[in-house]
């Protein structure tokens, strides 16, 4: 087996000497979003949780995006999706975002729905 | 047998046989679509769970005032610090685990016991952190109301600050006869635990000390919980009132609506599962290691497998800390 790594990260903005330094590297660069996803969740800052975009708190979109961030350096540096052949990777992953994307607008419609009927039904919920 | 031999004029080629196109050896390639399929089971519950949500989406419990504990720190409110601490130490135990696949690449067999040792031990705090995550959220700690409805009420005193129901509850002499079975209907028998205070109690705490609000499940405009006023706080008690609850189960739970707690329970039991059966997988690569099994066989591809499920299992918290504790 060949063990050759892609070292660039970034779309090369950064470019690792070795595939350890890589590791660390993408390790700290976890942690910062992480910490930085940790402090927006404690500090809660009222210009992002006021604002929506697309029926969406701001705050939520960062949340969001960052995990995506932090899921695609996993995936790509610590799982080496990276280093995998183009064929691997889209069966991979194009097949399981596109399944989780279909099920999670599917179900968040729905639950929109219900919550509409809930609101605007004659039954009396709150009580 | 030549004549048998069916000849489909692609031998050589690439997807012809007899090769790797995806350069990938067949364990490999079968644990990657394994992820996939497992991921789908967790995308499955965390979009069950957005569903739910959705649906109380006026009335969901706030992740920030449920999980609020810290070990050692009684009393303290710290939200999400402990969250962030295991989040930190399952990435941590996925780098170790990297550079233990690393490490197999170069054939370095001390190296690859030492991190895959590291990665146990960080797979094992983090599956008792949530035990103990677990035994909080179970145990409970202010206590709440159920109301006819199903619905929760929470009790704040007059400066927004929570209230433990035993903090103001009275004693009130009652005598609670033992269900037996000669008594009543056959197939109903004596709740296993009682809570530590009776609706009356409750009540009659409540009503007694002035300071104290209610807090209901549903949120107003700025998506923060509603607290009745004085007067409203006592008719809702009064008149709608049911059952005390403290903690947690799969029927009730005082943090909320009960989807809430069955969702947590279901989909952080399910990874923690996942971390557990990590742990145990992670264990027998690394006695295999140390015996050198991978050692004789040239290779070590069996780490860089169970590396892969392992990176799974933090990808997969990944999304649970964000969409439970975080969004």
């Amino acid at each position: 087996m060949a063990h050759e790594h892609k070292l660039e990260i970034f779309r090369g903005l950064v470019k690792f000497k070795s595939n350890i330094t890589k590791i660390w590297g993408i390790f700290l660069f976890l942690s910062i979003v992480t910490i930085i996803e940790v402090a927006f969740g404690i500090v809660k800052p009222a210009f992002l949780t006021e604002n929506t975009f697309l029926a969406m708190k701001l705050l939520n979109w960062i949340f969001i995006i960052l995990t995506l961030v932090k899921a695609y350096y996993i995936t790509w540096d610590f799982m080496h999706m990276r280093d995998e052949t183009k064929g691997l990777r889209r069966s991979v992953v194009w097949t399981a975002i596109f399944l989780i994307c279909y099920l999670v607008l599917i179900l968040l419609i729905e639950g929109d729905y219900i919550y509409e009927v809930y609101k605007s039904g004659f039954v009396k919920f709150d009580f | 047998m030549e004549a048998t031999v069916a000849k489909t004029g692609t031998e050589g080629k690439t997807w012809g046989g007899g090769n790797q196109p995806l350069r990938a050896s067949y364990g490999k390639m079968m644990m990657w679509f394994f992820i996939v399929s497992d991921a789908l089971t967790f995308s499955g519950f965390l979009a069950s769970y957005g569903f739910s949500r959705f649906k109380f989406v006026d009335a969901w419990p706030i992740a920030d005032q449920v999980f609020t504990h810290f070990p050692f720190l009684h009393g303290v409110d710290a939200p999400m610090y402990y969250v962030a601490f295991m989040t930190f130490v399952l990435i941590f135990s996925s780098v170790t685990m990297v550079l233990a696949v690393d490490a197999g690449h170069h054939m370095q067999k001390k190296k690859v016991i030492l991190y895959m040792f590291l990665t146990i031990i960080g797979g094992a705090i983090f599956v008792g952190s949530q035990a103990w995550e677990w035994n909080t959220f179970i145990k409970g700690d202010y206590g709440a109301v159920e109301t006819k409805g199903g619905k929760i009420l929470q009790f704040l005193d007059t400066d927004g600050k929570r209230v433990a129901i035993r903090d103001f509850a009275v004693t009130l002499p009652t005598e609670r006869a033992t269900h037996e079975d000669k008594n009543g209907l056959w197939f109903q028998s004596e709740p296993e635990t009682q809570t530590s205070f009776s609706y009356e109690e409750v009540k009659a705490g409540f009503l007694a000390k002035d300071n104290l609000l209610v807090r209901v499940q549903y949120k107003d405009e700025n998506g923060e919980h509603i607290v009745l006023s004085r007067d409203a706080s006592i008719a809702k008690i009064k008149n709608d009132g049911k059952l005390v609850v403290e903690g947690a189960n799969l029927r009730h739970n005082e943090y909320g609506t009960p989807l809430f707690a069955d969702f947590f329970f279901f989909i952080t039991g399910f990874h923690g599962f996942h971390v557990f059966s990590g742990v145990l997988i992670n264990i027998i690569i690394f006695f295999n290691v140390v015996i050198g099994t991978y050692e004789k066989r040239g290779s070590y591809e069996m780490v860089e497998k169970v590396g892969l499920y392992w990176h799974f299992v933090d990808l997969v918290w990944v999304f649970v800390f964000t969409f439970f504790y975080l969004v």
